[in-house]
């Protein structure tokens, strides 16, 4: 058998220069292979990329748009991220996120008159409460029964979008909807306030700014945060320490729930202004991607949030401008993962020439 | 170099090899002959390990020729190694844990068979040797001890020209080693070579013909084992004289762990279940646990760690309260310290940094306040632990999986003695570990006991349990025998005791 002269072999230290790196050169593979593809599709691949990735941002409004998709996006990042750093593998952040809108939009449609100026702190707790519920079933079944909570989690996406469409074609449908699956518009009173007149980015993106701060500080700072991470790095030094392993897998679910709710939550009362089925262009999902090429730091995570964010305002554009498929969206954030696992396999591994076998014996 | 009849075996010259940050071979020559057993000796780090992968293939040397039976040979692959005649058990192995035994080895070896095929095989070789594996058992219920037997067999299997061993015998009964020593020498004498790498330097006197010295990547030094003494061998490797670990007399405190008619069932089909542990451990007093891997150590310790809670009947006490139903924290908040077996991973996160390692366990010790982490706190215990038991690292945010494996053992047992624990239980304290470290290991040991701390130390080093233990108890089969006096033992007692499947207690009785 012929042997492939070359292999990977372990590199003696990783880079830290290169860890931070990594996420640049994928953005910048995953530009050059968006040139190719547009190429191929026939259109001016610069001018494509300038209406991609340009002319998104060339109004105060549009800059404004970037802020208010970065926000779901990082406030489920952020909370991923403190579950993967723990080994905990939460996939269904889009479900979660979804049961914070049911519950927070719940409130808001049957108790908000009760509830006077509170409302809108409780209408958020109530959708980070929903959130972390959410995310508590995959956290009892992985405690109890040893499930996995990857399954587990990405199943109950599909759940939580059936219920929220049941109430939307039942119970919660506005009567004087003309028969769609939506409820009643919210009350002024309920919606976030913006944070610049005329855009409509959210107090929200606040609350994940100070979310962001807040995680940092629980994984640099508390002794919490400093066992969850020794359970995701040595699952067995963490039972010798004495770290609880369900404890830990409780507290990642239900953070990183809570956190998904919230972004649920704020886009309903926020943009959205009312409940409707479709809520979410997979910000749940995307949040994955997000969390990795953040680097599952608060900082990294933020910034990446506002990247996949442009990549969302840049498949709107290309649509409307280049009669593209929305699908583009979906492709770029693909390449951006595929090269940013290629790149991180790079940092901690490089290729050797491994010289042809002299035949012995 | 005469072609027909070769007298040198395997023959290295100006073998090199570098790594980015340190020169693992520099210039190593070595030559063994037909039919010779042949030692490599040298503290860790010294570059045996290094210089056993390139010749069994795994690493290519940046400089240097390798001669087979006279003709310079490539040897690309531990395959190409195989094909020549060269066997290796090596110190870690490579096992797939989700298999048997015989699939493992079916796996391992060159020619195609099935595990069922090779079992017979396996048992028939197992038997000859005195290494009792079963084929059919699942490595990743087996201990580490057990998965040595699995890998010594496995190279056997393969009747090798060459066969290098690495600290075979770590694991064996003195009657096992014995009767191993009795088969290494008949193989050689049928002409197979064999290269010894121990740290034992007794056995090495006993068995080897010929002994080559690393120091620092180089060859110290050649000499025939038979004509050095223990001490003059050691100052080859180290490069300076070795004090024994003194045992001085000291008073007896109160029972500080104690463990009472302590029975459980293990979880792990394969594992060892407790039956009836009886044992109290005294401050000032290091009580040992001698016996074969595999025979209930990895469960006592872990149910004495409190990292195995579940059903069980008796009790056990530290310093009179019952804790067998606290979790580990709760225990280590009480006074228990623990250095497992398993350095990286268990004792050890292996890409946090040394300060972070402190803080695994050092929550109590003033590393925590309020539920934040004071990370000043952690890195001065770090230092004063690098310190104290000259760990070599280049600082406390050195990450614990860059540390050779004496050196994290050290910073363990320093971060574990820095805690003035109670009781302190100590799992293989020197498994793997130069003889500069474990000295150093011993006497911190020692001086830790004679501050009043209870020990319990668990170890399969004969050697070690008769130097430092005042009292040793043997475990077989998940029976404790109770605990002798050393100087009421003999190591052949122990070695029976530990060699007998069935209960122990008997024959200890009368000694």
């Amino acid at each position: 058998m012929r042997e492939w002269p070359w292999r990977l072999e372990r590199r003696a230290s990783p880079s830290g220069v290169m860890r931070i790196a990594a996420p640049l050169l994928a953005a910048f593979a995953m530009l050059a292979t968006g040139l190719l593809v547009f190429a191929f599709l026939g259109k001016d691949p610069l001018n494509a990329l300038q209406v991609f990735f340009v002319k998104p941002l060339d109004s105060a409004y549009g800059v404004g748009e970037l802020l208010l998709k970065a926000t779901p996006l990082a406030l489920c990042g952020l909370g991923l991220a403190l579950g993967f750093r723990a080994n905990v593998w939460n996939i269904g952040a889009e479900g979660q996120l979804t049961l914070g809108a049911i519950c927070g939009g719940g409130v808001a449609l049957f108790c908000s008159a009760a509830l006077g100026k509170f409302a809108i702190p409780v209408i958020l707790l109530a959708g980070i409460l929903g959130g972390a519920a959410w995310a508590a079933i995959p956290a009892l079944l992985r405690t109890r029964f040893n499930t996995s909570e990857i399954l587990v989690s990405l199943m109950l996406v599909y759940i939580a979008q059936l219920l929220l469409s049941f109430l939307l074609h039942g119970a919660w449908r506005d009567p004087e909807g003309f028969n769609f699956p939506q409820s009643k518009a919210f009350d002024d009173a309920l919606i976030l306030p913006v944070l610049i007149e005329g855009q409509r980015a959210t107090l929200a993106f606040v609350l994940m700014l100070v979310l962001a701060v807040a995680s940092w500080v629980f994984s640099s700072r508390l002794f919490a945060g400093f066992r969850m991470l020794v359970s995701g790095q040595a699952p067995a030094a963490a039972a010798y320490a004495g770290f609880s392993e369900p404890r830990n897998v409780w507290l990642a679910l239900l953070l990183s729930g809570g956190a998904a709710g919230l972004a649920g939550v704020c886009e309903v009362i926020g943009p959205i202004g009312r409940l409707q089925t479709d809520i979410s262009p997979g910000y749940g999902f995307a949040a994955i991607i997000v969390a990795f090429v953040g680097r599952l730091h608060p900082v990294g995570i933020v910034l990446a949030a506002l990247l996949m964010s442009l990549l969302y305002l840049g498949g709107e554009s290309v649509q409307l401008e280049l009669q593209l498929p929305a699908a583009v969206t979906g492709l770029f954030q693909g390449l951006l993962l595929f090269y940013l696992l290629a790149a991180d396999l790079f940092v901690r591994f490089r290729i050797a020439h491994v010289p042809r076998a002299v035949a012995v014996a | 170099m005469a072609a027909d009849a070769p007298s040198a075996r395997l023959e290295l010259r100006g073998i090199s090899k570098r790594y980015p940050t340190i020169v693992a071979n520099d210039g190593v020559d070595l030559t063994v002959r037909v039919g010779e057993i042949h030692a490599l000796i040298g503290e860790n780090g010294a570059g045996k390990s290094t210089l056993m992968k390139i010749v069994y293939g795994v690493l290519r040397p940046d400089a240097g020729s390798i001669a087979w039976e006279g003709r310079k040979v490539t040897v690309n692959s531990p395959a190409a190694a195989r094909q020549l005649g060269i066997g290796m058990v090596f110190q870690h192995f490579a096992l797939f844990e989700t298999l048997t035994v015989a699939e493992n080895i079916s796996l391992a070896l060159d020619e195609k068979t099935t595990p069922a095929q090779l079992a017979p095989r396996i048992r028939s070789v197992a038997d000859r040797y005195g290494l009792p594996v079963d084929p059919q058992r699942l490595v990743h219920s087996m201990s580490v001890g057990e998965r040595q037997r699995v890998e010594i067999v496995r190279c056997l299997l393969q009747s090798p020209k060459l066969l290098i061993m690495d600290e075979p015998t770590s694991v064996l009964t003195p009657q096992a080693v014995a009767q191993l020593f009795e088969t290494l020498r008949r193989l050689a004498a049928e002409g197979m070579s064999i290269l010894y790498i121990s740290h034992k330097l007794d056995e090495i006197r006993a068995l080897c013909d010929t002994a080559t010295v690393l120091r620092g990547g180089k060859v110290s030094g050649t000499a025939n084992p038979r004509a050095e003494s223990n001490a003059s061998l050691a100052r080859l490797m180290v490069g300076n004289d070795l004090r024994d670990a003194s045992v001085q007399p000291h008073t007896l405190g109160e029972v500080r762990l104690e463990i009472s008619n302590f029975s459980q069932t293990a979880r792990d089909p394969f594992g060892t279940s407790l039956r009836g542990i009886d044992l109290a451990v005294r401050g000032g007093e290091i009580v040992g646990i001698a016996g074969v891997s595999g025979n209930g150590q990895k469960e006592l310790l872990a149910a004495l760690s409190g990292e195995t809670l579940g059903a069980h009947s008796g009790s056990i006490s530290l310093c009179g309260r019952r804790i067998d139903l606290d979790g580990a924290a709760r225990r280590r908040e009480l006074g228990l310290g623990f250095v497992p077996e398993e350095r990286l991973g268990r004792g050890a996160v292996p890409p946090m940094s040394l300060a972070d390692n402190a803080l695994l366990t050092g929550a109590g010790a003033g590393m925590v306040r309020r539920g934040f982490v004071q990370r000043g706190a952690a890195r001065a215990a770090a230092r004063s632990t690098i310190a104290a038991f000259n760990v070599k690292a280049g600082s406390e945010l050195s990450a614990a999986e860059r540390l050779s494996g004496g050196n994290l053992q050290k910073f363990i047992v320093g971060r574990e003695i820095r805690l003035a624990p109670k009781v302190l239980l100590v799992a293989q304290p020197t498994w793997g570990v130069d003889v500069g470290a474990a000295q150093l290991i011993h006497q911190a040991l020692v001086a830790l006991r004679d501050s009043g701390a209870a020990i319990l130390l668990v170890s399969e080093e004969l050697d070690e349990l008769f130097s430092l233990c005042d009292r040793i108890a043997v475990i077989a089969s998940g029976v404790l025998s109770p605990p002798q006096p050393r100087s009421h033992l003999s190591v052949e007692a122990v070695g029976l005791l530990m060699s007998s499947s069935v209960t122990g207690a008997p024959q200890a009785a009368h000694a």
